[in-house]
């Protein structure tokens, strides 16, 4: 009886001692693995605020955002029509006009082409938006992507009307 | 055969001791105030108050000769800090006119400071700031409290440490006597004097509230990970005092056997 | 070695070690027979193994953020306690862990000085424990330069403007050693790219130096043979790997007081202004670990004498297990050694002091005479005692009982 009672407790003491160790290197581990994540300069630009103040009809400005290029274009009454006109069949990558902004006019989306990551050309193209030079993708009023091997619409990214005039992004 | 152990822990106790006592030898030998600071200690802490008057005191009164370029406006809404609200940080960054660019036309420009910016510095470089006060360089304040034996209380004793000088004390042109300075002369003129500044809460400008106050911002600004140290270190502590004494009552289980085969 | 034939449990563990006997090395490192009467002055080498490697995963993290330039190295390990994740905490481990690395190596090289480790045969762990050693002296020295402080600046300054001093070809190895006509940016860079390289060359020293203890076995307090096979002897795990780890959680706490309490406490605050090539600080000082190192360079007025003595210094060390031809290992039995052994303890300290004060006045007189008797202590001391000291009867075994 004696002896089961002293073996319990020290299989007690070795596991109370293994368990401790175990969350002692896990808690140690954690600071070593954290500090690869983004740090404190990196999150605070995180967001981006812009002024869409400057910005004339028909015309767009490119930021750069968490390190890409963000198109924001001021779009006309004639691109806006044009883009909400679209049969979702006729697109690769169906999405409405109206899920991808949140006022008609301003267009805000990540400047990079869905295929391999080049900038695409504004202005360009068959569809009246965007054309990738690298392998021909073409984008159309919205973003979206009507011919060419890119596999999705250009993606919109997190941002919000902060006032009439600005935007913040992310 | 136990001689040598007293003898070990009085080699151990001076070599111990001769680690941890300061090497008081270099700069003034003039004893430096010594102030509770409330961040003293193994559970020391900013007074968050303190911290925010300690702003206004450098923003006020130092920032106009002294830099803090390692700073961004956003570590003074930063946990352990001052702790301003968002708001407030986005405001005071916006008092600042901050260079950026090149644009588009190839030119760089001013726009208002936002919280990712580091702190707007007075002068463009060294030499600026060094010609404009008289050659004597108003040191970048980022980490200046551990940049100086003594800390807090250095900072602290030579902010109150201005005084007319001993008889026979040669001081040249635009140099003024610090009881606390090494070699007693500082180009700096006293910087607070009571009602410098108006404190935003109201608490009474004297100079000892102001030092204290920016003393405190400065030792935060050096330091402004000081409150998690701590707390982390308590626990790492306490924890690894647990587990010592669960791994030598392992020990002592385990040792008992071949002690007990004699 | 009665492990060779380590026979592993499972299918793939047979296939694996067939190819790599890995388990074999493994088992051969469990059961490694240790003299059960080991004191905790044995546990230093197994925290020395923690602290090599604690200093080459908080550097090589450090190193992810860190930027080798001198305009940008300052602002990099600032931006390293600010802003990265635990950025605080990895700087002033990796800082404090140098510190810590040396207070442990000292505690092993003296417990090898009381306890006569060096002796026959185990000069050549002796020798590679003194290359270790140089090389850990190399590596902080560099790292030390890295923050870009003023401290770091001058203290290269100070020492490889040393090399100048060598006759003929001095100045060029200066010139060679800065890439340039004083320390500046090229420098860093090779320094940061050196100080990356070192400990891992460490690292390999460290597994000769165990591999060429396991070969007579470990030295133990009362110094004598233990012939093998013995019931005065242990298997390593799990008698001697608890006892280390004992050891090694008592010296985590001691580290974790400088560095959650006081982590600037062992360095220098002029380290915490940027370097300014035009502006000496008024006291330039290296590590406290450097110290007696630097007391003995600066005891001797001339450049080149300084330097010699200097490495004379080291390689004196180096030589010991030939100064010191006693057939006796242990200082127990040796009462006139013991004594000596305590006062080069002493005159170590004293030279550590000495290295922090200004070489001057008094100060310098002591830093002579302390370094005089270093010298004294080896090349006189050592060798006299090998011939004239009575040592007190040693015991023929571990577990005979103790003698009066």
């Amino acid at each position: 009886m004696d002896k089961s009672g002293k073996k319990d407790r020290r299989d007690f003491l070795f596991t109370a001692s293994y368990t401790l160790g175990a969350i002692g290197l896990g808690a140690t581990a954690w600071p070593f693995i954290h500090q690869m994540n983004p740090d404190g300069s990196v999150k605070a630009l995180a967001s981006t605020e812009v002024d869409l103040s400057s910005i004339q009809p028909g015309k767009s400005i490119t930021v750069l955002w968490r390190g890409k290029p963000v198109f924001i274009k001021r779009r006309t009454p004639e691109e806006i029509a044009e883009a909400k006109k679209v049969k979702l069949e006729e697109l690769k990558h169906p999405e409405k006009d109206e899920d991808r902004v949140k006022k008609d006019e301003w267009l805000v989306m990540l400047g990079v082409c869905t295929h391999l990551g080049c900038v695409p050309l504004s202005d360009k193209g068959e569809y009246n938006g965007w054309f990738c030079p690298c392998h021909g993708s073409h984008y159309d009023t919205s973003g979206r992507i009507r011919k060419g091997p890119a596999p999705t619409n250009m993606e919109i990214p997190k941002y919000e009307f902060v006032d009439s005039n600005t935007i913040k992004i992310g | 055969m136990k001689t040598y152990m007293s003898k070990n822990n009085f080699i151990i106790s001076f070599f111990l001791a001769f680690l941890l006592s300061p090497f008081n030898l270099y700069g003034s030998d003039t004893k430096l105030i010594k102030v509770d600071w409330s961040f003293d200690g193994m559970t020391g802490k900013f007074d968050r108050s303190s911290l925010q008057r300690g702003y206004q005191v450098y923003n006020e009164v130092c920032s106009s000769c002294h830099s803090m370029r390692l700073l961004s406006y956003r570590n003074l809404g930063e946990k352990g800090g001052p702790e301003f609200s968002i708001e407030q940080v986005k405001a005071i960054a916006a008092n600042f006119e901050v260079q950026d660019g090149p644009n588009e036309e190839g030119e760089m420009f001013s726009r208002p400071g936002r919280p990712s910016d580091k702190f707007v510095s007075p002068y463009p470089n060294i030499q600026a700031a060094s010609a404009a006060n008289g050659g004597a360089y108003p040191p970048d304040m980022s980490v200046l409290a551990k940049s100086r034996k003594g800390g807090a209380n250095y900072m602290y004793s030579l902010l109150m440490g201005y005084d007319d000088p001993p008889s026979g004390f040669k001081l040249e042109e635009g140099v003024h006597y610090n009881k606390y300075m090494d070699g007693n002369k500082i180009k700096m003129a006293k910087p607070l004097l009571e009602g410098s500044v108006t404190y935003a809460d109201g608490t009474s400008a004297t100079e000892a509230q102001m030092a204290k106050d920016v003393t405190t911002f400065l030792t935060w600004a050096s330091e402004p990970h000081l409150e998690a140290r701590h707390k982390t270190g308590v626990r790492t502590i306490i924890f690894l005092i647990i587990l010592t004494i669960l791994v030598y009552l392992s020990m002592k289980r385990l040792w008992s056997r071949i002690d007990s085969e004699q | 070695m009665s492990q060779d034939n380590h026979v592993p449990s499972s299918k793939f563990g047979k296939w694996f070690n067939d190819r790599l006997p890995l388990l074999t090395l493994s088992s051969h490192l469990r059961e490694y027979p240790t003299p059960k009467n080991l004191n905790y002055w044995w546990t230093f080498g197994a925290i020395l193994t923690f602290c090599l490697i604690t200093q080459i995963v908080t550097g090589v993290v450090l190193g992810m953020h860190y930027v080798a330039h001198a305009d940008m190295a300052f602002e990099s390990i600032e931006h390293i306690m600010r802003d990265v994740n635990y950025g605080w905490l990895l700087r002033y481990i990796h800082a404090n862990g140098a510190s810590m690395f040396f207070l442990a190596v000292y505690i092993h090289i003296f417990r090898a000085l009381f306890y006569g480790s060096y002796k026959s045969p185990r000069e050549v762990i002796w020798i590679i424990g003194m290359l270790i050693y140089i090389l850990m002296m190399a590596t902080a020295f560099m790292g030390y330069v890295l923050p870009w402080g003023q401290m770091s600046f001058w203290g290269a300054t100070v020492i490889t403007n040393l090399f100048s001093a060598v006759p003929l070809v001095g100045e060029c190895i200066t010139t060679w050693l800065w890439g340039g006509y004083a320390v500046g940016n090229p420098t860093l860079t090779r320094f940061f790219s050196l100080h990356y390289l070192l400990p891992f060359i460490i690292l390999g020293l460290v597994i000769l130096h165990i591999w060429a203890l396991h070969v007579p076995g470990n030295n133990n307090p009362v110094g004598i043979e233990i012939k093998k096979p013995s019931k005065d002897t242990v298997p390593f795990h799990p008698y001697i790997t608890i006892k280390d780890l004992f050891a090694l959680l008592l010296f985590l706490i001691i580290f974790s007081g400088f560095i959650f309490f006081s982590p600037n406490i062992l360095g220098h605050p002029d380290n915490y202004i940027p370097a300014n090539p035009l502006v000496t600080p008024t006291h330039i000082v290296p590590e406290w670990y450097l110290l007696p190192f630097y007391a003995i360079l600066r005891s001797v007025p001339d450049k080149l004498g300084g330097v010699l003595l200097l490495f004379a210094s080291l390689f004196i060390l180096i030589a010991l297990p030939w100064l010191d031809r006693s057939k006796v290992r242990s200082a127990i039995f040796r009462p006139i050694y013991k004594n000596f052994f305590w006062l080069l303890i002493l005159d170590v300290l004293v030279l550590g002091y000495m290295g922090a004060m200004p070489a001057e006045g008094v100060y310098l007189l002591i830093a002579r005479i302390a370094t005089g008797y270093y010298f004294l202590h080896f090349l006189i001391i050592l060798p006299l005692l090998s011939s004239v000291e009575k040592t007190d009867p040693v015991p023929m075994s571990i577990s005979e009982p103790v003698l009066k």
